[in-house]
């Protein structure tokens, strides 16, 4: 089977470039900037030696021993919580800041919901001292406070999303507004594998170094890979390189939030139906009449209505399983790692965890965990939640 | 079979045409009927009725916030057809309906295509819908419900392309004044240059400009290089100001024809 992109930019019936007429020029300039760059050796050397020796990659893949004994089997986790600010982000940001770069593009757009990509888009613009303006939810901005200063601190605009629902899904129609608005000079840098082609492989292809360092670092596939999925680059990135390998069983995780059946849940794949948003085809979580729902969970970096559509074609094909777990089972995940190893795992990343209670794997297996990252910005959430 | 109305108004000499947008569902539920008869009798050539929708990426904050509006209202899809086929036979200009592929997609192509012929819709402008998508997946159910596809063209948009989406169209020619969403900016002042150009391509069909066009001059200035012009921002704002609807689009409609047609 193939699970790669095609020319026109769909992987089965999922992705393509359903934007407004306005765009089809910078999409058209955007995917010959980025084929024309991909395969030169100097934006390779350029790209790795940022993610060698400003990101600090490769990031380590260890061996949890405790968290291995309790489940009875081999459990490595992929650390991308140790990438500079402390989450898998970067590596998309790096390569498209770079991308700017070649297309001669000086200002920076981006959107962002927990504030994460929002961070790491404000740090490669100061790095390369390009103007950089940030579209965040008011909700948001409320809920992620520290986020908004760090980005501030970076040099970045946050401007703040009153329209709509005011949280991620506003931010991105907001964002995609601006870059109608400004056509020639803006480039947008999108943080997940969603938008139109040819983001979402842009974006896979930035964040599949993950995968390429496991499969070094583990020497032999491993059994298992699990990975959160929101709009899902870091588990596109975890998976990429081992799609041809039917022996691994990839497992996405999406977050369920109060649970399937309770309305305030972020599970697209399970419960979405297809349509398009944000410019591609894909799973949506919808009203009878197509009106995107806003989506719920406890982590707001998982909590868009839609889902990167490279996902819903793995999903329908069935290479990947997506399975998911509830707030309380990520919260539960995230207290039994913290204890068992002495990581904070970022919100997202306890999803990833929460799902090792619903695969049975056997003793001498091997599973990666993609550890996407660090909880520091989640602590006042484990703090009420978790009592302590 | 009835005739397509927008293919009979376009083969009139008429000039000067004014397209009108308003939001189905605002400001209540059910004044789009009223909104479309008042304007109809007020002198209006044609009619674009939106189909509200949560992601509106291509609108600005007028129109945003008219969509979000008439959601909180209750309006659906399948509530402005039955609307709509309640007024059929009272409607005598084109109507056209704009909206977002996605609530098109959802509610199944071909059962849209077939019910908008159904209530007399004569065109769609459905601004996410590229295309070449267009092209290998909808021609076909759309000129089976006899359903004209208007497409966008740009200040962007190259020679070559706008000559490729001129071949492909088969009523009018939707030209977007400036890179913008709609009613960012003032008036079309900036974008005299790309209209005197399209009016000297020789298209095969009339354009009509649309976005920005926020009074009389704008609305003159556009007919004087198009066919037309299409006013949406504007109109939405005149009918919520609080006054009487049938006031607020006799007046604003007023100011915008007087003695010139």
């Amino acid at each position: 089977m193939n699970f790669k992109i095609s020319e026109s930019g769909y992987y089965g019936e999922f992705g393509g470039s359903y934007i407004p007429e306005l765009l089809l020029p910078n999409i058209e300039e955007l995917k010959s900037a980025f084929k024309r760059i991909v395969e030169s050796t100097s934006f390779q050397r350029d790209f790795s030696k940022l993610l060698k020796e400003y990101v600090g990659r490769p990031t380590p893949l260890y061996y949890a021993r405790r968290l291995s004994a309790h489940y009875n089997t081999n459990i490595y986790l992929k650390r991308e919580d140790l990438c500079h600010t402390g989450a898998h982000k970067i590596n998309n940001t790096i390569g498209q800041i770079l991308l700017a770069q070649e297309m001669n593009k000086k200002r920076i757009i981006a959107e962002t919901g927990a504030g994460q990509h929002g961070v790491a888009t404000a740090t490669v613009c100061a790095l390369m001292g390009l103007k950089c303006i940030v579209y965040m939810g008011e909700v948001d901005m409320e809920r992620q406070a520290p986020n908004v200063k760090r980005m501030q601190m970076l040099g970045a605009e946050v401007r703040a999303v009153h329209s709509g629902t005011k949280t991620l899904k506003d931010a991105t129609n907001e964002a995609i507004r601006d870059w109608i608005n400004h056509p020639e000079e803006t480039y947008y840098l999108i943080g997940s594998v969603v938008g139109p082609h040819p983001y979402p492989h842009i974006v896979s292809i930035f964040q599949s170094v993950i995968g390429d360092e496991i499969k070094k670092q583990l020497q032999q596939s491993p059994d298992y890979i699990l990975a959160c999925v929101g709009g899902g680059s870091n588990a596109i990135g975890a998976f990429y390189p081992f799609l041809d390998d039917e022996t691994v069983k990839l497992i996405g995780v999406e977050a369920a939030g109060l649970g399937l059946q309770s309305g305030k849940t972020a599970a697209t794949l399970t419960l979405g139906s297809t349509g398009v948003l944000h410019g591609s085809k894909s799973k949506l979580i919808q009203t009878e009449d197509g009106q995107v729902v806003e989506p719920y969970s406890i982590s707001a970096g998982l909590d868009y209505p839609g889902v990167g559509p490279v996902h819903a074609f793995l999903d329908q094909c069935g290479r990947v399983e997506y399975k998911n777990a509830t707030d309380e089972e990520a919260l539960i995940a995230a207290g039994l790692l913290t204890r068992l190893e002495g990581i904070i795992p970022a919100l997202e990343s306890a999803h990833a965890f929460a799902a090792l209670e619903k695969i049975n794997p056997l003793a001498d297996e091997n599973i990666v965990v993609n550890l996407s990252g660090r909880g520091d910005k989640d602590m006042e959430t484990y703090q009420q939640k978790l009592k302590f | 079979m009835e005739r397509n109305k927008l293919s009979d108004l376009l083969q009139t000499d008429k000039k000067n045409l004014l397209n009108i947008y308003s939001t189905a569902g605002y400001p209540a539920i059910d004044d789009t009927s009223n909104i479309i008869l008042n304007a109809m009798n007020s002198g209006v050539d044609m009619m674009e009725i939106g189909i509200p929708f949560s992601d509106p990426l291509a609108d600005g904050p007028v129109i945003q916030q008219s969509s979000q509006k008439a959601l909180n209202n209750g309006m659906t899809l399948e509530l402005l057809f039955e609307q709509l086929n309640e007024i059929k036979n009272k409607v005598n200009i084109p109507l056209l309906l704009m909206g977002y592929y996605n609530s098109i997609l959802n509610y199944g192509t071909e059962e849209f295509c077939k019910k908008c012929q159904m209530v007399g819709i004569s065109g769609l402008i459905i601004p996410d819908l590229p295309l070449e998508v267009f092209q290998s997946e909808y021609e076909d159910v759309f000129k089976k419900y006899q359903l004209h596809n208007i497409l966008l063209i740009t200040p962007q948009t190259t020679d070559d392309r706008v000559k490729k989406i001129d071949n492909a169209s088969t009523a009018f020619i939707y030209a977007v004044s400036s890179a913008s969403t709609t009613g960012t900016k003032t008036g079309i002042s900036d974008s005299t240059a790309f209209l005197e150009k399209l009016s000297q391509m020789h298209l095969k069909h009339p354009v009509l400009t649309g976005f920005n066009i926020n009074n009389r001059d704008a609305y003159l200035q556009a007919c004087k290089y198009t066919r037309g012009a299409i006013i949406g921002s504007a109109f939405i704002k005149a009918i919520s100001n609080n006054v009487k609807l049938a006031d607020g689009i006799n007046i604003f409609l007023s100011s915008i024809i007087q003695a010139s047609k």
